[in-house]
């Protein structure tokens, strides 16, 4: 323990920090509390002499969840985005890891183009794939250009054009998000396949474990934080999601046609929308809403591993 | 169960091109009898594990066959073998309980030998009764003392009722207490199972006192085998002379010249039978008599009551020990101010080695 007499040094050297984290951290999270209650809220009327203050209440929220609102389709769309990759990817990634960490040569070489996407810029990496699914031409023209997966398919499948089903646009979502999310998740697991004694394996040898007893019954529990930590990371970043969106269907969030009310916005995405037209009361309440979502779902995520992790 | 190891080989080829490969075990022969304990006895780096691992087929041998009783076993896969293993460092599974851990086995098993899950739970019980954890079964190996986590291990072994019991450094984690207790415990579960044993280390005190025969070997080649006592008492090379005994052997230089060997140039010993040549002579600790009239003239630096014996610690020019320690009774009184003690020495504690091939050279002893 430090003198008594000497703390106010250490309250001195800590200031800068926190006298940062007060302006640019601590006071946003309090005003956006209090935004999301404001009624009406903008801010140029507190300029105005004549403003007699705030009535505080539940509109925000309320008209966040309007009847077909762009904010419910966004929570859909959202919720549907981490239920379908955060699994997916998260398996694929084990799989990957596995089988990456058993084979010898060129392990290297492999692990360095499977990170190769962690380290590509995501918009651009929509871009591509947003020119893999796109149709040049006419949709329903069989000599329009279908795009690369169509043609490797030999399909005709309307992905993201004007007049695709969300089903496809889903499908294009999931697939591109799977993609970016494998190299980070990869890299996680096998570092932890890497620290798993060996002998555990040379035991289950002897006892004549077959291959997949091996995998669920000693591999997946060993490596069990890793992966609830890739499973959180995930789906935190799931409910962030914004950007992969934009680099594949663009500006406007969705295939050409759709309305605010249908097209594959995420919840990041109304917070983002609301802004400029100066609604800052529903976009804190938005962002409260996705606060406490991930709040949520993180804790019963660490509920759930403290029960299958246990050493 | 009788296993035999016929001209087993290990070679691990070199990492680089013109690196040298690694002859790990070399040309090994020997049969352990059924329902025996051997000791496998070598310094670090011999090949002690590496013939472990090829008895229980973890690693293929490069040549050479091993046999249980009758059968060849040497292409099986370790499940089809009936082995079990004790890993140096226990390798229990840290996720699962005692007894999850000790039922592991069990649920692998297919076919016919297929057990229930009460079976296999009586099974677990019944050898955690064996080593004395029954009342564990409900913890994890990090909530155990390293005496139990062996324990556990060595019941998880035993589950099987395998055909070989395969121990390696069982003991080398635990503190020097716990180590005593637990490889008198080993003694004694091997001998209430009856199941022929293996066991590895490098300390030769824990291979002297519970194997039923040691075999001692040295960069990967066997040196000799034998009952713990009569490796002691019979060393066939200066190596194995030396590896055996606390304190260790007493080794000076000397020369055998018609029939008598001279240490310096005095004659400390007939040597009936032994051919004139260059040795190292090695004398155990017991192997010194005080004796007024004794041959063997060193010059005292210490001596040490240990209760029953007395340590006497000299020196000698022809020594190749920095100091030669003899063990003696403690009646011998040794006279205050002394410089010099002199000794006879006991013709069957004295062991003869060529200088050069440091092969035992024999000579009679009445
Ligand atoms: N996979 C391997 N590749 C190359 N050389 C190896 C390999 N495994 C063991 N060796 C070599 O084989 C020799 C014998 O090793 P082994 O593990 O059998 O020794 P040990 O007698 O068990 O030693 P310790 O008492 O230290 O456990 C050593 O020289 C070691 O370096
Ligand atoms: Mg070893």
């Amino acid at each position: 323990m430090v003198d008594k007499s000497q703390q106010w040094k250490a309250w001195i050297y800590l200031a800068p920090a926190i006298v940062l984290m007060l302006i640019f951290t601590v006071w946003p999270i309090f005003n956006t509390i209090l935004m999301a209650f404001k009624e009406g809220y903008n801010p140029m009327y507190e300029l105005n002499p004549a403003f007699d203050g705030w009535t505080f209440g539940l509109q925000n929220f309320i008209d966040l969840f309007a009847h077909a609102s762009a904010f419910t389709n966004a929570l859909v769309n959202t919720l549907l985005l981490c239920v379908l990759t955060v699994p997916v990817s998260t398996m694929l990634a084990l799989l990957i890891a596995v089988a990456l960490n058993s084979i010898k040569p060129l392990q290297k070489l492999l692990q360095t183009i499977f990170f190769l996407p962690y380290v590509t810029n995501s918009i651009a990496i929509g871009m591509v794939f947003s020119v893999m699914f796109n149709i040049v031409g006419d949709v329903g023209d069989p000599s329009a250009n279908y795009g690369v997966i169509n043609q490797i398919f030999g399909t005709m499948i309307n992905w993201m054009n004007l007049g695709s089903t969300k089903v496809a646009n889903y499908a294009v979502m999931v697939i591109y998000i799977v993609w970016n999310a494998l190299p980070f998740k990869i890299l996680v697991l096998l570092g932890g396949l890497q620290g798993v004694n060996k002998q555990y394996y040379d035991a289950a040898k002897v006892d004549g474990t077959s291959k997949t007893r091996v995998f669920w019954r000693i591999t997946v529990p060993l490596v069990s934080p890793m992966i609830v930590y890739v499973l959180i990371t995930g789906f935190i970043g799931g409910f962030k999601e914004y950007s992969s969106i934009v680099g594949i269907f663009g500006e406007d969030m969705g295939a050409a046609g759709q309305q605010a009310h249908e097209n594959m916005n995420t919840m990041v995405g109304v917070i983002y929308d609301a802004l400029p037209s100066g609604q800052y009361g529903k976009a804190s309440a938005a962002a409260l809403v996705l606060f406490a979502i991930i709040l949520v779902v993180t804790l019963i995520n660490l509920k759930i591993s403290k029960k299958t992790t246990h050493y | 169960m009788k296993v035999v190891l016929q001209d087993l080989t290990k070679i691990f080829p070199s990492r680089n091109k013109n690196g040298q490969e690694v002859v790990a075990v070399n040309k090994f022969n020997f049969e352990i009898p059924d329902g025996k304990l051997i000791g496998l006895l070598g310094p670090s780096g011999c090949g002690k594990s590496t013939t472990l691992y090829m008895i229980c087929g973890l690693q293929q041998p490069s040549g050479g066959k091993i046999f249980f009783g009758d059968d060849d076993v040497t292409e099986l896969s370790p499940e089809n073998r009936g082995v079990g293993l004790v890993f140096q460092n226990y390798a229990l599974y840290p996720h699962m309980t005692v007894k999850q851990n000790i039922m592991f086995p069990l649920e692998n098993l297919k076919g016919d030998d297929r057990m229930t899950k009460s079976q296999m739970l009586e099974r677990a019980y019944h050898v955690a009764k064996l080593v004395q954890i029954d009342d564990l079964m409900d913890r994890k190996p990090s909530e155990l003392s390293g005496g139990q986590q062996q324990r556990v291990a060595i019941a998880r072994a035993l589950v099987k009722m395998p055909r070989v019991l395969l121990l390696d450094e069982p003991l080398s984690n635990l503190d020097a207490r716990l180590r005593l207790q637990t490889r008198e415990e080993i003694k004694r579960i091997q001998k209430e199972t009856g199941i022929t044993t293996v066991f590895v280390t490098h300390d030769q005190e824990e291979a002297m006192s519970i194997s039923d025969m040691i075999v001692v070997m040295k960069l990967g080649v066997l040196q000799q085998i034998g009952k713990p006592q009569d490796v002691y008492d019979n060393p066939t090379n200066l190596f194995v002379a030396k590896f055996l005994g606390t304190p260790p052997i007493n080794v000076l230089d000397g020369e055998v010249k018609g029939e008598k060997l001279y240490i310096g140039d005095v004659a400390v010993l007939d040597v009936k039978g032994a051919a004139d040549q260059l040795v190292h002579v090695g004398i155990r600790p017991e192997g010194f008599i005080v004796d007024d009239n004794g041959a063997f003239e060193s010059n005292l630096s210490n001596v040490e009551v240990m209760g029953r014996d007395v340590s006497i610690v000299s020196t000698h020019p022809a020594s190749q020990n920095p100091v030669i320690r003899s063990i003696v009774d403690a009646d011998n009184k040794i006279a205050e101010g002394a410089t010099t003690v002199k000794f006879s020495l006991k013709p069957h504690k004295v062991f003869l080695f060529n200088r050069d091939t440091e092969e035992r050279v024999y000579f009679e002893v009445k």
